[in-house]
């Protein structure tokens, strides 16, 4: 499977989210500058963390104009997968590619610990090398990532099955002190109505192998793997 | 010159931890007449010379709606003000 990084001005996560393609799963994988705008030899493209145009005005605001972006958006339209995580998420919901916004967290403060999360719907792109219900332990690192959308969104969001993550506690239950940022709902990834298109606050590229004391993130890039192989079987 | 002072705020409804804590600062502080505190942001945009009030509206709402404001949590109103007034006064 053909990955591309893509790196903006502030990207910081750009070599870890390569690291894990290049090195754990050994895929072909390359950077994409920012100002490429060809993305037609991809099968996956993934939007890394960081703190892009130092998250100016608002986080990912910038950056959504960037000019890699209107081909990721044309990348996304044709089906082909894209991986938003931290900044990436909050890039991929100013570009109108998720629903909803990434706003200040409740505590004001950035929040940078290991947090719980339970898959909500193991049948997705992203998420099929998880169990169901699964709970996995992985980072988050940010001051922006209060999930909100309104009422009917969130709604359609859950009818539709496209909520893959919520924070939650080691047995797997949804409580407010296990939500690091106060999200909505406790929503901590979602995905788009044609299911080819993620963001996550959480950060899988940084625990993606045993020496990172959790290994867990690797089910989110190993689901991606599972998924285009059995796309390109018969 | 005509100056755009835009007025970006948070939707009605949508929780503002910011303003919560100043709210609570000004309490402590002794404020306890104010009902609440919601915070924004303002921009201003200066326009060349030669653009007119009309033009500067549609460039401004322009600009809010394509990255100033995002409609998903924000609201945006703005004044038009020509900062030399003295000189063309009835634009």
């Amino acid at each position: 499977m053909k990955c591309g990084v893509i790196v903006f001005p502030g990207s910081n996560c750009d070599h870890d989210c390569y690291h894990v393609l290049k090195e754990v799963f050994q895929q072909p994988t390359e950077f994409i500058w920012h100002k490429d705008n060809d993305l037609k030899n991809y099968d996956l493209i993934v939007l890394p963390g960081g703190f892009s145009y130092g998250d100016y005005l608002r986080t990912g605001a910038i950056a959504r104009f960037s000019p890699v972006m209107n081909a990721v958006i044309d990348f996304a339209n044709e089906g082909g997968m894209v991986l938003g995580i931290c900044n990436g998420f909050q890039i991929l919901c100013e570009t109108g590619l998720l629903p909803g916004a990434l706003m200040r967290n409740e505590s004001r403060r950035f929040v940078c610990r290991f947090v719980y999360l339970r898959v909500e719907n193991n049948e997705s792109a992203f998420t099929n090398a998880c169990a169901e219900k699964e709970i996995l332990r992985v980072p988050v690192a940010h001051a922006e990532g209060l999930y909100y959308a309104d009422p009917m969104t969130l709604q359609k969001l859950s009818y539709h099955r496209q909520i893959l993550f919520r924070y939650c506690d080691e047995t797997g239950e949804l409580t407010p002190a296990a939500n690091p940022n106060g999200s909505l709902e406790s929503i901590a990834g979602i995905m788009n109505r044609a299911g080819n298109v993620m963001g996550m606050m959480p950060h899988p590229d940084r625990c993606a192998e045993e020496i990172l004391t959790s290994a867990d993130g690797a089910r989110i890039f190993e689901s991606v793997l599972l998924w285009e192989n059995k796309l390109v079987a018969p | 010159m005509i100056e755009a002072k835009i007025y970006i705020t948070l939707k009605s409804g949508i929780l503002d931890p910011q303003g919560k804590t100043v709210h609570h600062a000004l309490e402590n502080l002794g404020f306890t007449k104010v009902r609440s505190v919601r915070m924004g942001k303002l921009i201003q945009l200066q326009f060349e010379d030669g653009v007119g009030k009309r033009e500067a509206e549609r460039l401004t709402t322009e600009a809010c709606k394509k990255l100033l404001a995002n409609p998903v949590i924000e609201d945006y109103r703005f004044e038009l003000q020509d900062m030399n007034a003295n000189e063309n006064v009835g634009l």
